[in-house]
């Protein structure tokens, strides 16, 4: 019943393209906004803003990054935990290299050099698609990984590669807190999120999406397409150079090169599969979901099966129930969690009337 | 010279196993358009599942566990269990999915890869176990005495193996019904339904052939390197085979195959010294993507044509 838009009219083009056109999801967006940016930091205790609340933030930007190049502009990568590498390494030297290096400049410089290694492993989208393109971005993943093992230079000559996160200073204050770390990763993600969704509502996502749906046909009625693809390569990099970024300085603190491994390009994967391709929201919604699945059976198998099955079982109940999860959503609704949101709220909007 | 041959016919002969799995790749997606990241897994379910039933059957029926007897029953029992796993995969995932583009069905598969290797180990446990199939893994003493080339026979025989099974698949495509459906099906799904090619029964008899060529490779990588979870990277192994022989090509994945092993241990030989070693692990990858940017199809896969 209060979920009507009856009343509100569009009188101008700009009140036509909002983001958020009805007024009840206006007050609704600013509501989730004020609970997550001013009453969970309030609130939450460490483990929950620790373990899952900047996590779940950090995924959704990398999530938000693949999103960009797999559900919008179409090309299939399997290599974004590379390039959540290329940032967090970049952050990393940047800050070590460059004496009163501040934050903000060396998080943008990080994604700015992931963009650059997205773009030259970009540029095999031009001759090769599909599954070719799949592997190829295999390719990235591997080297990049191995790379950063291998030249001592970029992890500052530590053993295995494993580098510590300096101190996260802004302006001189020092984000030591995990309340204030929070903060800080949540004002950089929801402005990273605000210009994800304004850029593919854009002439750049109408570009994307006309590639994504038949690439000849773009180049026909007058896409470019390399600038287009190569464009989507550099602009996912940088979502996901920043998230690895954020991921080494307000999450982990100390990461090495093999944590950014095969099987993390395939979670964000996976996010974005679950969440919804092809949606800013539904990124948000996967990488919630894939952070809190492993925690919620961890703690729920035992339970009900009881603690005598071991770790074992437990992992591979997960694989199996993680691997029966994609299956489920791409059959059931190839579209996701965000596909199901849309859902309900156009139910809500007839409710309690049947049309 | 003698160094440069012997690291050649090493890596032809590791060559030789990843073709052996990207065999099983060619197999599935010649015949549904189903690229199967599950490959992998399968090889690690199948060679897990054969010496489960080995150890199973010599603890419950006190059988020799090394006799014959137990390694072609184990061997049977394994084919079965590849079968019901093929006829289980085109029934609760690949049919719902038909339709559906090529994208999603590789993401189902990506899916499918950790069911598939969280009951494998859920059935057998994670242990890694030996596999010994009775040939030891030494060079030739007559090559050795002879030109001072190191050739296992280990190698030897699973590229003797690799070549049966071609030789073997061959002829299955060629001169039986099955196959003649197999290859019209490959050719065009819709002309291939609307003469009466039962499609399903088709995509179910090349899960089971692709599942007995992942229960073949999985025995002989796993007594290479034990039966382990590693098996599963075989998949990541062949991959850059495929994309260089070209997706819907079985001489390609052997000739890919072929390529691939040993530019790679040259590679490492000649090359890697200079960066630090350990490029093994993209090298192919590399080499596969130089490759693509001149020829996008592949070395035998089909040109692709769009129409608009």
């Amino acid at each position: 019943m209060l979920y009507r838009e009856a009343g509100q009219f569009k009188a101008s083009y700009a009140e036509d393209s909002q983001i958020f056109p009805i007024r009840q999801d206006k007050i609704g967006f600013w509501l989730l906004m004020l609970a997550f940016g001013v009453a969970v930091p309030l609130l939450a205790n460490e483990y929950w803003l620790k373990a899952i609340l900047i996590p779940v933030l950090i995924f959704s930007l990398a999530a938000i990054g693949l999103n960009i190049l797999t559900g919008y502009a179409g090309q299939l990568s399997l290599g974004s935990a590379a390039f959540m590498a290329v940032g967090a390494f970049a952050a990393y030297n940047f800050i070590l290299r460059i004496e009163g290096m501040p934050f903000l400049v060396a998080i943008i410089l990080a994604g700015l050099t992931a963009a650059l290694v997205g773009i030259l492993f970009g540029l095999p989208s031009l001759r090769i698609k599909g599954f070719y393109l799949a592997v190829a971005t295999l390719a990235a993943q591997f080297f990049i990984v191995w790379a950063l093992v291998k030249f001592p230079w970029f992890s500052n000559n530590s053993s295995s590669g494993v580098v510590t996160a300096q101190d996260v200073t802004i302006l001189g204050y020092t984000f030591a807190t995990p309340e204030a770390k929070y903060v800080l990763t949540f004002l950089i993600v929801a402005f990273m999120a605000l210009l994800a969704k304004n850029m593919v509502r854009s002439s750049t996502g109408r570009a994307w999406m006309a590639v994504r749906d038949m690439d000849v046909a773009a180049q026909v009625i007058g896409f470019r397409l390399m600038r287009t693809k190569l464009l989507a390569f550099a602009v996912s990099s940088f979502y996901c150079g920043v998230a690895g970024a954020l991921y080494a300085y307000t999450y982990i603190g100390t990461v090495e090169p093999e944590g950014f491994n095969l099987d993390l390009s395939f979670k964000i994967l996976f996010m974005i599969i679950i969440g919804g391709v092809g949606s800013i929201m539904g990124s948000f919604l996967g990488a919630a979901f894939i952070v809190l699945l492993p925690i919620f059976l961890d703690n729920f198998v035992p339970m009900i099966f009881g603690d005598s099955l071991g770790a074992g079982f437990v992992s591979n109940f997960q694989l199996i129930v993680f691997g029966g999860l994609i299956i489920f959503f791409l059959i059931v609704e190839p579209h996701g969690l965000a596909r199901l949101w849309q859902i309900a709220k156009e139910k809500l909007r007839l409710w309690p009337f049947p049309h | 010279m003698q160094f440069f041959i012997e690291v050649l016919i090493g890596g032809l002969l590791s060559g030789v196993m990843y073709a052996l799995v990207a065999l099983g790749f060619v197999l599935i997606y010649k015949a549904s358009g189903v690229f199967n990241f599950a490959q992998g897994a399968m090889v690690f379910f199948a060679a897990l599942t054969f010496v489960g039933f080995k150890e199973m059957l010599a603890k419950h029926l006190g059988m020799d566990i090394d006799g014959s007897m137990v390694f072609w029953l184990a061997f049977l029992l394994a084919f079965i269990s590849m079968i019901v796993l093929g006829i289980a995969t085109e029934r609760i995932v690949l049919r719902p999915l038909v339709n559906q583009p090529h994208i999603t069905l590789f993401m189902a598969t990506i899916g499918l890869t950790y069911v598939i290797e969280g009951l494998a180990q859920m059935a057998w446990g994670a242990n890694v176990r030996g596999l010994d199939l009775g040939i030891v893994d030494e060079p030739i003493a007559w090559l050795m005495d002879n030109y001072e080339i190191g050739v296992s026979k280990f190698d030897l025989f699973a590229a003797g193996v690799a070549a049966s099974l071609v030789a073997l698949l061959a002829l299955l495509f060629q001169y039986t019904k099955v196959g003649r459906a197999l290859r019209a099906v490959a050719d065009d799904h819709q002309a291939a339904l609307s003469i009466g090619i039962p499609l399903q029964t088709i995509w179910r008899v090349v899960w089971a052939v692709a599942g007995f060529v992942a229960l073949v490779a999985g025995m002989i990588w796993g007594a290479r390197n034990g039966v382990q979870f590693a098996l599963t990277f075989t998949a990541l192994k062949a991959l850059p085979v495929l994309i260089l022989g070209g997706f819907t090509s079985v001489p390609g994945a052997i000739v890919g195959g072929l390529i691939i092993g040993a530019s790679e241990k040259l590679a490492e030989v000649y090359v890697g010294p200079f960066v630090g070693g350990g490029i093994e692990g993209w090298f192919p990858y590399m080499l596969a993507l130089a490759f693509l940017l001149v020829r996008p199809e592949g070395l035998f896969g089909e040109k692709h044509i769009d129409r608009v």
